[in-house]
């Protein structure tokens, strides 16, 4: 049974959650991926204000592709997480409580995580059709000349994830595979 | 000698990238129900589920797959006897690219590797073109996305490693991978030729059907085998653990040098996407 969840979080209600629950999120989350964190970071470095105050607020790592007449936004799924572990660990350190993306994180991640009580949540990669059907607004909140780049704040209803990374160390991309993986694998050393 | 205007070009390039973003083929699905159908972990099935869903829905409203509509991979295959008319037939692909990409709302991802400035039309493509016997033009579309594409890994094996050495660094490149890739994913190995021949071998071998053995019979059975054993390294759907790793592993090989054994493994994603067409 998946849990109903709402966006921004609640410290109290993400500190309940557990690598391997199932998630149902609403309210309003962010997008950021590669060149949008870049500024972010580069604006924190300077001392600069954010375009928006990330405390408690969840970001999706995702680059949507341009909406169609008549549609909220285009297909819109997550893009892989790693390329972000760079920046992540600056922004929990400003509050940010919640990401989403696909594929496992960096250790300083995992640290981060638990320092600042935050999830990480697994979106299905290549589920964009799908996911798009989840996002009742989209609009450029900053960076607009990134483009599909661009930070957008997305109203979502019920947009399906997985916790795939908790505060507590629990961490369903160790976990997950090392219960279903046979030894006729042949490793290398 | 036939002469084939360029402008056809132009309009099959258009017409394949127009469906091969929005349409998956039949053989990935195919795969995608039988392996649904076999998956032990919850998470694994429910994945294979979304996926399956995903992809009926984006046919339906011709939405793309997945928002990563990739870079614009083409494999075209000339005929000698072809000659083009009406211009240069590198731009005609190029407007046919810029076209699809913009007229179906498909994501522009292409930029300048160190200034990160975008092209905004998805251009340049990416032309693989080879001349052959005969008086046809065939072209394949595969847009391929990065997710995938960054995990790939070209391996420099000495020949002491042998067959055994080969299978191993394949198997080693997916787990490496973990749930990076989006798997499930597909294999693509190339082994011999030179550095960058072995990483054509692996991209072009992804433009077989999905699923489809090689016809050396050979190569056939090292892919079944190494299909197996990537599916125990138990990384499953999106990596969240699992049976199914790989829908498919397909190989190409060619002659390589005496002193060499060049392995090139391309991953490719789920969203499998090639199309092809004859002028």
């Amino acid at each position: 049974m998946a849990k109903l969840i709402h966006a921004p979080l609640i410290p109290g209600e993400v500190a309940q959650l557990r690598a391997g629950d199932r998630v149902l999120l609403s309210g309003t989350i962010y997008t950021g991926r590669d060149a949008a964190h870049k500024r972010l970071c580069a604006l924190v470095a300077r001392g600069e204000p954010l375009p928006f105050n990330v405390a408690n607020q969840v970001i999706y790592y995702a680059g949507p592709c341009p909406a169609k007449p008549g549609d909220a936004i285009g297909s819109c799924g997550p893009t892989t997480s790693y390329r972000m572990d760079a920046y992540a660990p600056t922004l929990c350190g400003l509050g940010l409580i919640g990401m989403i993306g696909k594929g496992q994180r960096s250790e300083a991640v995992v640290q981060a995580i638990r320092r600042c009580g935050g999830v990480y949540f697994a979106a299905t990669g290549g589920a964009g059709a799908l996911i798009a059907t989840c996002v009742r607004s989209a609009r450029v909140i900053a960076f607009d000349d990134l483009g599909t780049e661009a930070i957008r704040e997305l109203q979502v209803e019920n947009l399906p994830l997985i916790v795939a990374i908790d505060a507590h160390g629990g961490n369903l991309y160790e976990e997950g595979p090392a219960r279903y993986r046979r030894d006729t694998a042949h490793e290398r050393p | 000698m036939r002469e084939i205007d360029v402008t056809r070009v132009e309009e099959t390039v258009y017409a394949l990238f127009t469906s091969a973003c929005c349409e998956i083929g039949d053989d990935v699905l195919r795969l995608l129900e039988a392996r649904y159908e076999d998956e032990e972990s919850p998470f694994g099935k429910e994945v294979l589920r979304q996926l399956m869903e995903n992809d009926r829905l984006a046919a339906q409203r011709h939405m793309p797959i997945c928002q990563d509509t990739g870079m614009a991979v083409i494999f075209m295959d000339v005929g000698q006897d072809v000659h083009f008319t009406g211009g240069d037939v590198n731009e005609a692909i190029e407007r046919g690219v810029r076209r699809a990409y913009r007229d179906g709302c498909f994501r522009a991802s292409v930029l300048t590797p160190l200034t990160r400035v975008n092209t905004k039309d998805n251009t340049p493509a990416i032309v693989h073109m080879r001349l052959v016997p005969g008086e046809q033009v065939t072209l394949t579309a595969a847009p391929k996305g990065f997710g995938s594409e960054n995990m790939s890994r070209l391996w420099m094996l000495t020949p002491a490693q042998g067959i055994e050495g080969v299978k191993d660094c394949i198997v080693e490149t997916v787990r490496l991978a973990g749930g990076n890739p989006c798997p499930p994913v597909v294999v693509g190995v190339g082994i011999g030729g030179t550095a960058e021949r072995a990483m054509l071998m692996a991209k072009h071998s992804l433009t077989r059907n999905c699923g489809e053995p090689s016809s050396d019979p050979m190569l056939a059975q090292m892919e079944a085998e190494l299909l197996s054993r990537i599916n125990d390294l138990g990384i499953g759907p999106q990596g969240l653990g699992g049976r199914t790793t790989a829908l498919a592993v397909h190989i190409e090989q060619m002659p390589t040098h005496i002193a060499g054994l060049p392995v090139a493994v391309n991953m490719q994603c789920h969203a499998a996407r090639h199309k092809t067409a004859t002028i």
